[in-house]
């Protein structure tokens, strides 16, 4: 794979004041380097709900974004502690996030089916040590899939 | 539906953005949780809330939303105001509720983002 492009982002827990930067750069690189805007809007939507999830639910990580001719892969590696059960976090509604932070608007249970949605590929592992969540996203296919 | 009608129709108050206010709107969705917003809202909405914090903002800049109405009369802190002007993003309060804002809008023709 002939990678053209590569930035890691580091997410830190709980900073709720700095929520929606990296997934504010990415979207900002995808739309300096000519992307459809289709399919940045899929791209953008899938990182700000992986990094809000990683905010609120893990001790942190780190989004990494690598962009090949065809292909964005977007990698969200936290620390833990994992999801316990995938198939219901998978569910829209279900959700285990604390009332402070439904009082600001997350926490819905729409994020891992929305990123599932937004994404060509969709990939999530989970253990107590974290977890890996590997996305794709098709740069030559029309870009309004969902 | 132009955003300075919105604005007109709902007796808002602008608050910053006043660049965009001649600018259409496709449609027009109504929720505080931004899940729901990112799951829902189409390209070119409004955005209806009773939620008013810097999370509503980074939603908005997300998903290209290009004005959002505060209701029940609330009022974003200038911080609030200083990151919508950053991202181009038109404010407007209203003093009516979120379920008379968005049925007002609805009954003058602007569609939900469902329908789309």
């Amino acid at each position: 794979m002939a990678n053209v492009f590569s930035e890691a982002f580091p997410i830190v827990a709980s900073d709720y004041a700095c929520a929606g930067e990296a997934s504010a750069k990415i979207k900002s690189l995808l739309k300096m380097i000519g992307i459809d805007p289709a399919l940045i809007r899929r791209v953008t939507i899938a990182a700000y709900e992986a990094e809000m999830n990683m905010i609120i639910h893990s001790k942190g990580g780190m989004m990494t974004l690598e962009i090949s001719p065809d292909t964005i892969y977007l990698a969200c590696d936290d620390t833990g502690p994992g999801i316990s059960d995938i198939d219901k976090a998978m569910q829209e509604g279900f959700s285990t996030a604390p009332s402070n932070i439904r009082m600001m608007g997350f926490g819905a249970g729409m994020g891992l089916p929305n990123i599932k949605r937004n994404s060509d590929t969709f990939d999530i592992r989970s253990c107590q040590d974290g977890t890996c969540l590997k996305l794709k996203f098709n740069i030559n296919q029309k870009g309004d899939r969902p | 539906m132009r955003i300075s009608e919105v604005a007109e129709i709902l007796k808002c108050d602008l608050v910053c953005g006043a660049q965009n206010l001649d600018k259409p709107l496709s449609s027009a969705c109504g929720a505080d949780l931004m899940s729901d917003v990112l799951a829902f809202a189409k390209d070119g909405c409004v955005l209806l809330t009773g939620m008013v914090n810097q999370h509503v903002i980074r939603t908005a800049e997300m998903l290209d939303v290009l004005c959002i109405v505060f209701v029940r009369g609330k009022m974003p802190s200038d911080d609030i105001c200083a990151l919508a002007e950053t991202n181009g993003i038109t404010l407007l309060c209203c003093k009516s509720t979120l379920y008379e804002a968005c049925g007002i809008l609805y009954t003058k023709g602007l569609p939900p983002c469902s329908r789309l």
